[in-house]
């Protein structure tokens, strides 16, 4: 029986060192061309410049992320992520987020800057769009790759975990599909470029009124098409889909932001904080820019003049680019991957009151089989203490939760699964009414 | 969650919690939901903070800082009133009252004391077993140790085939040492898992690429001439070279606290099932107890986190004056060997296939490291053990109450699962084995 190993072990990080840090050379000299081009000097144009500009990056990357997982076992890959120089809030993490905040601050405010860039797409806009490229195009085209990229790694990573398998073919389908082709082609076709999967309030415009009366000048009942959609999407589809699934169906299984947050940002996710206060801030920060938003859009509907439309004005930069781009994705590094979604974003706010209230999603404690380790807190993006509720055993039942499973995938006792109970009313304490709840809830928040 | 009301119920006796550990945390929180007025002081040597000591490898390994250890943020103590100190108890004068501390700090005088001062590391008069770089892995300190000496690793050993030893295994692997693992049994923590558990068990460290000897036992280790390990000898004369040693072969109650004072001690701090030790107004929980039992049993000392946090349930009533006793209630554990996880519940004894009276499930599949077992005796349900899939504690404790009929359990099985969403379901196979095996 007795086996003995000889020889040296293998290494923890199978997929060997020399090969992960040759590629991640080849990854870094490989954005050359496009730094060439941020510098106003792309190396040419047509699919050439084009493939040469972003082929070779997108290449290393993966041959990189296949480096990583290559020969090692499926299982939880957390290794160092405390003390890694992009996770750890090092040097290297600061000075991406320095990167991505200016790269964002540029793209809202100077795009033109961008025009040694984007006309590099020019071959594949024409192909799509029908129309030259333009720093939207470019600003799609990077975020879509940043998903599929780092959604290829969630399958390398979470390879023993179907659950974040299928969540992530999910994202990487919406924002290929539907944020990314779908409203290319709609241009094309000569319609208003619509994105089914942003709804209102995520995507304000589309109960604005002055947008309404775009889209139904639209020939062809595309427009008005779309406009029904926008309206159902917002005040029928979520409230059912919420109610059976949480509000993880859209925030962690559509949605382009938590796309973005759930590939791009995974390496980020323990940066949230997971301090009292944090949450606190979360609370009025959150369902202040909803009561701003429905305030806005009704003051749209009944009022008009300059006044209405600086507000207007305003909340697309405070919100639309500050928050959600600039302080949203820029600070992946310093502050986790969930910054828009857990503070600001109007729409977890709604999702977020149905599923605390009235929603069959909960995620079960197993008994009393936890030991407060803290994976399942550290490792949640929301920066909710679950290990708070797991050690009481109680069910997590919290607004902000988007599903995104980690903390289950995470917890090395097997303490967490999310489900979709048979009713609502079992959940909490006063689940039974949840009215009465809400009502209390406010009282004394 | 902590009435802050004045005037609520209480008294003005001073509590001094020896240890802040699970026992001596949740002692103390459970005392403060009964009794709003009371002083109440916890001190350990080891840290001003409760952290989660099961979570330690975690913080070597990279998955976890310090702070993400702790259960509880610095507001949360002032809210409920617990005062911390960090310092080490030097002597405990039980006429007096009075704790006294190894550093200058004040002693404290208290009106109720609980010694809640958990586990230290086995060791077992090895030769070499005080060198530099020779350790065990429970506290802090260990781990500070540990990271400071990492840099001179290449090679470590693990001696002592527990939990310990694969998570100490584990974190060092994890930093790409070399690791071996010595245990004496003939499969791996064999006297805690049934033989085919221990053997998957066993397969799955080598797996994780651990040099994992079985049959092995340490002899001495061998001083480099400077004090430090520089090698391990097997008692079948094998020398194996190394850097570093941990040793991991158990623990024992951490008595330091207690000596010189006339608090009995037997293996542990001795006590009742209502945690009161023989000395009037001093209590114990946790690691650190050892249970008389009556009739001549041998005396029990449960060193898990689930039995640290009963004890402190139970003892945080006693000394509010209500009747409570331990009762450990339907066992149940859980642990994970590198990436297999293990859940178990009730009886299933490492003897199960040898043993008359009980009769037993197994299945394994060929293909992947998992197994389900279920234990009966006279036909109902006792045990259930299964690794690499998650069952539910309410339930199988509910099937183990209601002592099921393994036809019983097959029909509701599904039902215990708790993998997540999405996850292959390995039910119908072992209904179907099981089915079979019962034929
Ligand atoms: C690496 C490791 C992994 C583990 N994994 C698991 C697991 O997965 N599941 C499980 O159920 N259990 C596990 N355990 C066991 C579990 O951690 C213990 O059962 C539990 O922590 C005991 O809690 P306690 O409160 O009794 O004591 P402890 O947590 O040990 O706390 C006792 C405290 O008292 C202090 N103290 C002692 N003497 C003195 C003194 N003289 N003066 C001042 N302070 C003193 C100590 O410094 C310590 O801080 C593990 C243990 C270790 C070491
Ligand atoms: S609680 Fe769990 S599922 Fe919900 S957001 Fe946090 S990690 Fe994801
Ligand atoms: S990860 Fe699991 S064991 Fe650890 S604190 Fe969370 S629920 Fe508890």
């Amino acid at each position: 029986m007795s086996v003995t190993l000889t020889g040296p072990a293998p290494s923890p990080h199978a997929g060997s060192a020399g090969l992960r840090t040759a590629f991640a050379v080849a990854t870094g000299v490989s954005l050359l061309p496009f730094a060439l081009a941020l510098a106003g000097h792309p190396v040419g144009s047509g699919w050439v410049a084009l493939a040469i500009t972003f082929a070779p990056f997108t290449l290393f990357a993966m041959l990189y992320i296949w480096a990583t997982y290559r020969g090692t076992h499926p299982g939880i890959k957390n290794d160092d992520i405390t003390r890694g120089h992009f996770t750890g809030r090092r040097t290297a993490g600061i000075l991406l987020g320095v990167v991505l905040t200016g790269l964002y601050t540029v793209l809202y405010f100077e795009g033109e800057w961008l025009r040694s860039v984007y006309v590099l797409l020019d071959p594949l806009s024409h192909l799509l769009r029908d129309r030259p490229a333009d720093q939207w195009f470019l600003y799609g085209f990077l975020y879509t790759l940043a998903v599929l990229i780092m959604g290829a790694r969630m399958f390398w990573r979470y390879r023993h975990n179907r659950y974040q398998m299928w969540r992530t073919a999910s994202v990487m389908f919406f924002q290929l599909g539907f944020a990314f082709l779908l409203p290319a082609f709609l241009l094309a076709m000569q319609q208003p470029e619509f994105y089914f999967t942003y709804f209102w309030p995520l995507k304000p415009d589309y109960l604005f009124p002055s947008y309404w009366s775009y889209l139904w000048s639209q020939p062809g009942g595309v427009g008005a098409f779309m406009l029904v959609f926008g309206v159902a999407a917002s005040f029928i589809l979520t409230p059912i889909l919420t109610f059976y699934f949480g509000k993880r169906w859209y925030c962690s299984w559509v949605c382009g932001c938590g796309g973005l947050a759930e590939t791009a940002g995974d390496p980020f996710r323990h940066l949230s904080s997971k301090k009292y206060a944090a949450w606190r801030f979360e609370r009025w920060s959150i369902h202040s820019v909803l009561v701003i938003i429905t305030a806005l859009t009704i003051w749209l509907w009944v009022g008009e003049g300059e006044a209405v439309q600086t507000g207007k004005k305003w909340y697309g930069y405070a919100v639309g680019m500050v928050l959600s781009g600039i302080v949203g994705v820029g600070f992946y590094p310093l502050l986790g991957s969930r910054v828009w979604c857990r503070f600001f974003c109007p729409m977890a706010a709604i999702l977020g009151i149905f599923q605390r209230f009235f929603s069959r999603f909960r995620i079960t404690t197993n008994g009393d089989q936890c030991m407060a380790c803290g994976n399942c807190s550290a490792y949640c993006e929301m920066g909710i203490d679950v290990r708070a509720y797991a050690m009481q055993g109680k069910n997590i039942v919290r607004a902000s939760c988007v599903g995104c499973g980690i903390c289950s995938a995470v917890c090395p006792r097997g303490v967490l699964k999310l489900e979709n109970g048979k009713t609502h009313a079992d959940r909490y304490d006063g689940a039974q009414n949840p009215l009465a709840t809400l009502l209390r809830s406010l009282k004394n928040p | 969650m902590f009435g802050r009301k004045k005037g609520g119920p209480g008294s003005d006796r001073h509590l001094v919690i020896i240890g802040n550990g699970i026992a001596g945390v949740t002692t103390a929180r459970a005392v403060r939901a009964r009794d709003k007025k009371c002083r109440i002081t916890m001190v350990s040597g080891e840290s001003l903070h409760f952290f989660s000591r099961p979570a330690l490898m975690y913080i070597y390994m990279g998955h976890l800082t310090e702070r993400d250890t702790r259960p509880f943020e610095d507001w949360f103590w002032k809210k409920a009133r617990i005062e911390r100190r960090q310092a080490w108890v030097k002597f405990i004068d039980v006429d007096a009252k009075r704790v006294d501390f190894a550093d200058d700090s004040p002693s404290l005088e208290y009106d109720q004391l609980v010694i809640a001062t958990g586990s230290k590391p086995n060791k077992f008069g090895w030769p070499g077993q005080d060198l530099a770089r020779v350790q065990g892995m429970c506290s802090l300190q260990d781990l500070a140790n540990l990271e400071a000496v990492t840099d001179q690793i290449e090679h470590g050993v693990v001696v002592g085939g527990g939990l310990i030893g694969v998570e100490l295994a584990e974190m060092l692997h994890s930093r790409g040492k070399r690791v071996t693992l010595l245990a004496r049994e003939k499969s791996y923590w064999n006297n805690a898992l049934p033989e085919a558990e221990a053997t998957l068990v066993g397969r799955v460290i080598r797996k994780g690429g651990i040099d994992l000897r079985l049959s092995t036992e340490l002899d001495h280790i061998e001083d480099d001439g400077q004090g430090r390990a520089c090698a391990v000898h097997t008692k079948d004369g094998e020398r194996i070279a190394c850097e570093f040693v941990g040793l991991t072969a158990g623990v024992s109650p951490n008595l330091s606290a207690l000596e010189g004072s006339k608090i009995p001690t037997g293996r542990g701090v001795l006590c009742d099932l209502s945690l009161r030790t023989q000395v009037p107004d001093v209590y114990a929980a946790g690691d650190c107890v050892e249970f008389v039992t009556p009739e001549g049993q041998r005396n029990i000392v449960e060193q898990l986190w689930y039995t640290g946090e009963m004890h402190g349930e139970v003892l945080g009533r006693v000394l509010c004056g209500e009747e409570a006793a331990h009762d450990r209630g339907i066992w149940f554990n859980s642990a994970k060997f590198f990436d297999l996880e293990w859940h178990t519940y009730g009886e299933v004894p490492p003897s199960v296939g040898a043993t008359p009276d009980l009769q037993t499930l197994y299945w394994q599949p060929e293909d992947a490291d998992l197994a389900f077992r279920l234990v009966l005796r006279d036909g109902r349900l006792v045990g259930v053990n299964a690794l690499g899939i998650r069952y539910r504690h309410k339930v199988c404790e509910r099937w183990i109450a209601d002592g099921l009929s393994a036809e019983q359990v097959l029909e509701r099985l599904p039902e215990g699962n708790f993998d997540p969403e999405f996850f292959r379901r390995y039910e119908p196979a072992i209904v179907r084995s099981f089915r079979e095996q019962l034929r």
